[in-house]
């Protein structure tokens, strides 16, 4: 009796002890960048492209690496949708849904949403390189789009699924086509893709390594798509390795942004999801 | 046995508007239906009746084709409808469809307005005038008797009405894209004694110009309704025939048992 007590009694402490340390770890993170980042905050920062050399300039601000990221991450969504609403829909209503091809394409998915982002950056690369293309806007969006790829096929796919067969049965009694009905199914998700353009932008936005040799970085805001773009996460990376502390406080509020930044993209994102299931009852 | 019953029943109806003929369908490795062979009449309310599981949803969407949607299923022999095999390779599957209407469980609108959703049947079949849909979405909803209810809100969507409005909203649909024939599957099984009244009373009115083949689990709305009752059970026609027979008098011990409720 004492020993399921004392059972109970440890496993319950090491559950808490490590809820603990998780939601700890985040407040220390989110306040760290607060409290480093904080002063070195101020209107420049957002609105005005670095003035002076970057590693140890102190003026201007990092709206290159703001716009950048922006112009990357969205570029990257749209094409990466442009590319997954076709798969899903595809896997879903041409090849069936429960079929083995199309669990394997699920598993497919899968592995490739494992792969690290570095490795889209080499191959992302690497296209370039047989393109002719350098560092650029361009290089950046398609890496991005092959790492968000396999997010928005995989969260349309679920949503997918979500969608009662009887819709689709009450299309296809009316004579419509396969087309006619994905197309009725789209507008039923519409909150579902909604959350999957907000969830591979987060991602997207966050992300270093595969934008490191394909967009390049630039104090400049880019005009064109053949222009090296700034990212938020490699400025972050530049001026925390300044040697000067006031660049590397930049770097503290710089990472404030992207925080900020994402966390508006989460709770947007944790609102649709709410809205959908809501719908759906 | 049940064979030449049916033969017989197939006389007394007096025209045909479905021929099934050596119906066979596999799901996976189950034998859901075994050798079909029914004749379904022309304007008539034809209830297929049986338990649960017993292949009578199945039946009714061979009826349409819904089941090649199905992955696994594999279907043999011959679904005629005005006297042409639906299952004929060269068809055009759309086409059979439109014939034929389909009510389910429970309503499932377009996500759209109500008005889009009885013109979607139309407009995919390429009518875009606009004076012409707006004369079919007010047919349709008059004889669904839902008119008078939502004609100040065409443009609301369709999940904001009533369960019940939205099964007839679903019928509307179903009726405007001029379907020869009313598929039901249980379409009132989701809904209150008011609503069910209501369809039950439009499924009379409707079968002056539909055939109208339901699916119920319902004896009594069954005995309500119905011309011409088929009795499945385990994936077999049993009894087919007209309704007071099949339900007061059964040829078969096990409809015999079906309909006094020891087999469900």
């Amino acid at each position: 009796m004492k020993r399921r007590k004392f059972e109970e009694l440890f496993f319950r402490a090491l559950m808490l002890l490590a809820t603990i340390i998780i939601s700890g770890s985040l407040f220390l993170i989110v306040g760290t960048i607060f409290y480093k980042g904080a002063p070195y905050m101020n209107l420049d920062m957002i609105t005005k492209t670095p003035g002076g050399g970057f590693y140890i300039g102190k003026a201007g601000g990092i709206l290159n690496a703001i716009i950048g990221s922006l112009y990357i991450a969205g570029g990257a969504t749209v094409l990466g949708l442009l590319i997954s609403i076709p798969v899903a829909i595809f896997i879903n209503m041409y090849i069936g849904g429960k079929t083995f091809l199309a669990n394997t394409l699920r598993m497919a998915y899968d592995v490739l949403f494992g792969i690290p982002s570095i490795v889209y950056g080499a191959f992302g690369f690497l296209i370039m390189v047989y393109f002719g293309l350098r560092a650029s806007l361009l290089g950046g969006i398609i890496a991005v789009t092959l790492l968000v790829i396999p997010i928005l096929v995989r969260t349309l796919d679920e949503v997918i699924r979500t969608v009662p067969s009887e819709l689709g049965d009450a299309t296809f009694s009316l004579g419509a086509t396969r087309w006619e009905t994905a197309k009725v199914i789209l507008r039923q998700i519409r909150p579902g893709i909604f959350t999957a353009i907000l969830l591979s932008f987060g991602r997207a936005i966050g992300d270093v390594a595969s934008v490191l040799f394909t967009a390049g970085f630039s104090d400049n805001i880019p005009t064109s798509l053949h222009e090296p773009a700034a990212s938020l996460p490699l400025a972050i990376f530049f001026q925390l390795s300044s040697p000067v502390p006031e660049v590397q406080g930049r770097g503290y509020a710089s990472a404030l942004v992207l925080t900020i930044i994402v966390l508006i993209i989460t709770i947007l994102s944790e609102l649709c999801i709410r809205k959908f299931y809501k719908q759906k009852v | 046995m049940y064979q030449e019953v049916l033969q017989t029943e197939s006389v007394v109806a007096k025209k045909t508007h479905i021929s099934v003929k050596g119906l066979n369908v596999h799901i996976g490795s189950q034998h859901i239906l075994k050798d079909i062979n029914i004749d379904i009449p022309d304007k008539k309310v034809t209830s297929i009746i049986g338990p649960s599981g017993c292949g009578k949803t199945t039946l009714l969407k061979t009826f349409n084709r819904l089941l090649d949607n199905s992955s696994d299923v594999k279907i043999t022999g011959k679904v005629l409808v005005d006297g042409e095999n639906i299952y004929d390779p060269n068809i055009e599957v759309t086409r059979i469809r439109k014939k034929m209407g389909l009510l389910s469980q429970r309503p499932y609108p377009l996500p759209m307005s109500i008005y889009d959703n009885v013109a979607y049947g139309p407009r995919i079949h390429g009518t875009r005038k606009k004076a012409v849909l707006d004369e079919l979405v007010e047919r349709q909803l008059r004889a669904t008797g839902l008119w008078e209810e939502v004609k100040e809100r065409l443009n609301a969507s369709a999940n904001r009405l009533s369960i019940g409005q939205q099964q007839r909203l679903c019928l509307a649909r179903g009726l405007a894209v001029n379907p020869e024939i009313i598929l039901g599957d249980e379409s009132t099984s989701a809904l209150d004694p008011l609503s069910t009244h209501i369809i039950e009373d439009l499924f009379m009115q409707l079968k002056e110009k539909y055939s109208i083949v339901l699916v119920t689990h319902i004896l009594r709305q069954a005995a309500r309704i119905s011309d011409y009752i088929i009795f499945v059970y385990m994936g077999k026609i049993v009894e087919a025939g007209p309704a007071e027979q099949v339900l007061q008098d059964p040829q078969e011990e096990l409809t015999r048992q079906y309909v006094k409720g020891y087999i469900t």
